[in-house]
C-alpha cells in the first residue's frame, strides 16, 4: 500500500503536487473521481485509481471518455449526496465548459471539486490556456495552492467550501506544482460515509429534494451569486492567504500559485526581505476585498507576479480604482507595464530581474565571465537535442508510411494532425508530416472540411490522424460529420493500445478500466464500419503493406479509415522485450556512397541507428535499439538485418 | 542521530540526463533519503520530454526549514549529477558557477542530429577538459557500462546516487538507501540496486575517477 492511502495522520512524506491533491481528496472523504488523462493532471487520477484497486475503501475512479463526460459522471455522485471530484488539464476544461456552465447554475448537493491543471510555458501542451478566467465566467470560487502542503490542505478545504455553498469549487494547479515534489504532513482519512441516494421528488425549487436544473434562470443565477458572496466572506479570513514581510513595505508583491515560491526566491536572492512584502493569495476568485484593501493601504507600489495572463493584476487594479478615493494613487508593476512577460511561464530569474528593475538595484544573475565561457563551450559541447519518437515507436513507422505514400501519390496531399505523442510529427522526427495541429479531435474535423473543398477545385488528398484514445474522446463526431456530408478524406487511427503520451491510461478501446476491472471493449474498426466508412487494419511495422493499403484508400472517394495497430514501445507488456536482434551488415551497407542518402540515419533517424563516420557505415546501438525490425525494411541495400530474438 | 548539516541552505542539486534514462528515479531516491532524514526537499522536474529523448532535468532543493522554488535560479547549482556528458555542459551553461561540482556519466546518448551525422558530438577528451574548466571539482565515471555489467542500464541512476553519497556533499547514507530500496524491491533486484549503489560510492572514495 502506498503512503498515499496508508500514511498516518501527522506523518511527513515527499509527495508530488498531484499526489498531495489526491491525498487531500481522500482526507475529504471523496467517493467518486472521474477525469481524462492530460499532462500535468494525470497522476491525480492514476494514484486514486491505484487506491481504488487496493479495495480498502469505497472509492470509484474512472478515466472517462472525455472531460465533459468526466464532469457529468462526477456530478451524478454529487447529486446523490457523495463527495466527488473531476480532474482534467486546462484544455479539457474547455471541453467540459458547456456542462460546467449549466452545473454551476444548477448547483450541487454532495461536495464537488473540479481540478484543472494549467501548463504555463506549454511544457507538455500545444497551448498555455488559463483556468482562472473560467472561475469568473462560471461564477464559482477558485482556489490556487502555492506549495505542496497547500495542495493537500486546500483540496480538502475545497470540499468543505463546496459543501457550504452547494456549488462546484474550482481548484487550479500548474505543471511546476503538479509535477514537482515537496514535503507534506498528512491529515486523517475519514471512515466510509453515507450511501448514495438521489432525492428528486420534492418541490422543483427545493435545493435538497427537487429536480436539479439551471432554470428558472434568473432565480438560480441569483442563488449562484449569493453562494459566491458566501465564499468571498470566507476568503477574507482564509489561512491560505498569507503575508510575509515588514508592516509597511516599500514594495508589495501580490502573487499566487507556484509564483509565490518564485517571489520568495527572488526576494531572497536580492536580499530585500526587510523592504519587500509578499502577499500570497490562495483564494483568487472572488478576491477577498477587505483583505486586499488592508494590504493595498500599507504600500503604494504594487508588483504582481502570476502566470500567464494578467488576471490578478486586472482584478487588483479594478479594486484599487473602486477605492481610489480612500487608497490614493497606486503604482503598479505588472505585465501590462512590461515588468513581466505576458507569455510563457515564470521562474525565479524573471521575477528577480523585474524586482531589481523596480527597486533600481543591479540585476542579479550569473557571473559574466563564467557565463560567456560556458556559453562558448556549450556550442560545441552540448549539441542540440531534438525531441524524437522513442526507439521502436510505432509512430515513426506510421509516419514513414504516411510520408512516403503521400510523395508516391504525388498530388501534394497532406495530413491534419491531432493531440498525442504523434503531434511530434510536425517535426523532422515524424518527417514533418503534420500540417495542421489544434485541439483534440480537430484533425478529423478540419479534414472533414478540407474534404468538401473539391467543388472549389481542390484535388489534394486529405488525411487526418488521431490516436486511439483521441478517437473516443472527440474524433467520432467529426467522423460522423464527414461521412454524413460525403466528404473525401482518410482518417488514419494510430492505435497504440493506450493513452501512451500520458502514461498508458486505459480508454474505451481496451478491456480494462482505471481500477483494473474488466471493461467493455469498443472496437474502433467496427465503430467506423457501422458508421459507414471503408475500413482497413494494418500493422505499421509492416511498412510496405501499410503503404500499399493507404495508397489504395487515398485513390478512392468518400470517407476511409486506416487503423495502424501496434502497441507503444513503452507499453508495459513490451518493455525490455526485443522482438528482433538487429545488425547492419557492414559489407552490404554502402554508406554515403550508395545513393541511399543515408536513409536510415539521416531521414528515418531512429535513435537505435548510429552513423559511424569513421567507417562510413551505419551501426545498431544495442542499448538503445528496441528491436522492432522496421529499419530493416527501409534500407534499399537490405543491409539492416533482423533475426528473431531468442 | 548525529546533527545533520547542509553546506548550503537551500542546497541546490541538479540531476540531469536524457528522457528515458530514468532521472526521475535518481531524484526521487535522493529526495526520499533526505526527506527521511528530516530535511525539507523540493524537487522540480519536467516530465514532458522525459520519454522522448529530450534533455531532462530535476532540480532538487534541500533545506532545513522550508520549501523552495522547484526551479533553481540561474547560476545557483551547487552540484550537478549527470547521466549524460553533453547534458552536463548544457546544465552548466545555465546553472553553473566557479564553485559548482559535477559527477558525470561518461557514456554519450547521441542526439538525433548526431546520429544522423548533421552535427557532431564532442570528444571524450574535450568533454573532460571543458567540464573541469567550468567546475571546482568533477568526477567522471562510466556508470552505464557498469550498470549493464550488473544487469540493467537503468541501474546507472543508482550508481550515480551512490557516487553522490560518496562525495560527502550531502548527508546521504547507505542505511537510508537500503531502507528505501527494501521498501520497494526484494531478492535479486534489491541486491543489484545495493551493488550499484556501493559501486558508485566506491568509485568516488577510491578516487580512481
Ligand atoms: S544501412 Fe542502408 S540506408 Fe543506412 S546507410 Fe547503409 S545502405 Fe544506406
Ligand atoms: S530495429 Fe531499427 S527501427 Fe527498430 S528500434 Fe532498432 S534501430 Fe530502431
Amino acid at each position: 500500500m502506498s503512503p498515499l492511502s496508508s500514511g498516518k495522520k501527522g506523518s511527513r512524506h515527499l509527495f508530488m503536487g498531484n499526489e498531495a491533491i489526491a491525498r487531500g481528496a481522500l482526507e475529504a472523504g471523496v467517493r467518486v473521481v472521474a477525469g481524462y488523462p492530460g499532462t500535468p493532471a494525470s497522476e491525480i487520477i492514476e494514484n486514486l485509481a491505484k487506491i481504488a484497486k487496493e479495495g480498502s475503501r469505497k472509492l470509484y475512479v474512472e478515466w472517462s471518455v472525455n472531460e465533459k463526460v468526466a464532469l457529468e459522471v462526477a456530478s451524478a455522485a454529487s447529486f446523490a449526496g457523495l463527495p466527488t471530484m473531476a480532474v482534467m488539464k486546462q484544455p479539457g476544461l474547455n471541453v467540459a465548459a458547456d456542462y460546467l456552465l449549466h452545473l454551476s447554475g444548477s448547483g450541487v448537493r454532495g461536495p464537488m471539486v473540479l481540478v484543472s491543471a494549467d501548463d504555463p510555458g506549454a511544457l507538455s501542451s500545444v497551448n498555455e490556456g488559463e483556468t482562472r478566467y473560467y472561475a469568473k465566467l462560471m461564477e464559482i470560487p477558485l482556489l490556487e495552492p502555492g506549495d505542496f502542503q497547500e495542495a493537500k490542505d486546500m483540496t480538502t478545504w475545497a470540499f468543505k467550501l463546496s459543501d457550504t455553498i452547494k456549488n462546484v469549487v474550482l481548484l487550479r494547479t500548474v505543471t511546476r506544482l503538479s509535477h514537482a515534489s515537496g514535503t507534506v504532513v498528512l491529515g486523517e482519512i475519514p471512515e466510509n460515509g453515507s450511501n448514495a441516494f438521489f432525492k428528486h421528488d420534492g418541490f422543483i425549487l427545493d435545493p435538497n429534494e427537487g429536480a436539479i436544473l439551471s432554470p428558472p434562470v434568473e432565480y438560480k443565477h441569483t442563488e449562484q451569486q449569493r453562494k459566491l458572496k458566501i465564499a468571498e466572506a470566507l476568503f477574507e479570513d482564509s489561512p491560505f492567504n498569507t503575508y510575509t514581510g515588514p508592516e509597511k513595505p516599500e514594495l508589495l508583491i501580490i502573487t499566487s500559485s507556484i509564483c509565490s515560491l518564485y517571489s520568495k526566491e527572488a526576494v531572497s536572492i536580492l536580499g530585500v526581505r526587510d523592504r519587500v512584502g509578499i502577499l500570497k493569495l490562495g483564494t483568487t476568485w472572488p478576491l477577498p476585498p477587505k483583505r486586499l484593501l488592508k494590504h493595498l493601504s500599507s504600500c503604494d507600489h504594487i508588483f504582481i507576479v502570476e502566470e500567464v495572463l494578467p488576471f490578478l493584476e486586472d482584478e487588483v487594479k479594478i479594486l484599487a480604482a473602486e477605492h481610489g478615493k480612500t487608497l490614493g494613487a497606486k503604482f503598479f508593476y505588472g505585465k501590462k507595464e512590461g515588468y513581466l512577460p505576458m507569455v510563457g511561464e515564470m521562474n525565479p530569474d524573471k521575477v528577480a530581474a523585474a524586482l531589481s528593475r523596480i527597486l533600481a538595484m543591479p540585476q542579479p544573475g550569473m557571473d559574466d565571465v563564467y557565463k560567456k565561457r560556458a556559453t562558448e563551450i556549450s556550442f560545441a559541447g552540448s549539441p542540440h537535442r531534438e525531441a524524437t519518437f522513442c526507439p521502436g515507436c510505432p509512430h515513426r513507422a506510421s509516419f514513414w508510411t504516411l510520408n512516403t505514400a503521400l510523395s508516391m501519390d504525388n498530388r501534394n496531399g497532406f495530413v491534419c494532425g491531432d493531440i498525442g505523442c504523434y503531434s511530434m510529427a510536425v517535426l523532422p522526427a515524424g518527417f514533418s508530416t503534420l500540417k495542421t495541429l489544434h485541439a483534440m479531435g480537430s484533425g478529423t474535423g478540419v479534414a472533414s472540411g478540407f474534404g468538401k473543398l473539391g467543388g472549389f477545385g481542390m484535388s489534394q488528398p486529405v488525411l487526418s490522424v488521431c490516436g486511439d484514445s483521441t478517437f473516443f474522446h472527440s474524433a467520432i463526431p467529426p467522423l460522423v460529420n464527414a461521412i454524413h456530408h460525403h466528404s473525401n478524406m482518410t482518417l488514419v487511427v494510430l492505435d497504440n493500445s493506450g493513452t501512451a503520451m500520458t502514461g498508458f491510461q486505459p480508454h474505451p478501446g481496451l478491456e480494462k478500466d482505471a481500477m483494473g476491472n474488466v471493461a467493455e471493449k469498443i472496437d474502433i474498426p467496427e465503430v467506423c464500419r457501422a458508421l459507414g466508412a471503408e475500413v482497413r487494419v494494418c500493422d505499421p511495422f509492416d511498412v510496405s503493406e501499410s503503404r500499399q493499403v493507404l495508397l489504395d484508400l487515398m485513390d478512392r472517394d468518400g470517407v476511409k479509415v486506416l487503423v495502424l495497430k501496434q502497441s507503444c514501445a513503452l507499453s508495459p507488456e513490451k518493455k525490455s522485450l526485443k522482438k528482433y536482434t538487429m545488425s547492419v551488415d557492414q559489407s552490404l551497407c554502402a554508406g554515403e556512397n550508395c545513393g541511399c542518402n543515408r536513409l536510415c540515419t539521416r531521414i528515418f533517424a531512429c535513435p537505435g541507428l548510429i552513423w559511424d563516420k569513421e567507417n562510413n557505415r551505419s551501426r545498431i546501438d544495442e542499448v538503445v535499439c528496441a528491436g522492432c525490425g522496421v529499419c530493416s525494411s527501409i534500407c534499399p541495400k537490405g543491409a539492416i538485418m533482423k533475426k528473431e530474438a531468442v | 542521530m548525529p546533527e545533520l548539516t547542509l553546506k548550503h541552505d537551500p542546497y541546490n542539486l541538479i540531476i540531469t540526463g536524457v528522457g528515458g534514462q530514468g532521472n526521475v528515479m535518481t531524484s526521487r531516491a535522493v529526495g526520499n533519503m533526505l526527506s527521511l532524514l528530516g530535511f525539507h526537499v523540493t524537487i522540480g522536474e519536467t516530465f514532458g520530454a522525459s520519454q522522448r529523448g529530450g534533455s531532462v532535468m530535476s532540480h532538487v532543493r534541500i533545506s532545513k526549514d522550508s520549501s523552495w522554488s522547484p526551479q533553481i535560479p540561474s547560476g545557483h547549482a551547487h552540484m550537478v549529477v549527470s547521466m549524460e556528458p553533453s547534458e552536463t555542459i548544457r546544465v552548466l551553461k545555465d546553472f553553473g558557477n566557479r564553485d559548482v561540482k559535477v559527477i558525470t556519466n561518461t557514456r554519450p546518448f547521441y542526439p538525433v542530429g548526431v546520429i544522423s551525422g548533421q552535427i557532431s558530438y564532442p570528444s571524450d577528451d574535450d568533454i573532460r577538459t571543458w567540464i573541469s574548466e567550468l567546475t571546482s571539482k568533477a568526477w567522471f565515471l562510466n556508470a552505464t557500462e557498469k550498470a549493464v555489467a550488473i544487469g540493467d542500464p537503468i541501474l546507472g541512476n543508482v550508481i550515480m546516487a551512490g557516487a553522490l553519497a560518496g562525495t560527502g556533499e550531502l548527508p546521504l547514507d547507505r542505511e537510508v538507501f537500503h531502507t528505501i530500496m527494501a521498501s520497494r524491491f526484494s531478492g535479486d533486484i534489491l541486491q543489484k540496486n545495493l551493488d550499484a549503489y556501493a559501486f558508485g560510492v566506491e568509485s568516488v572514495l577510491s578516487r580512481k575517477i
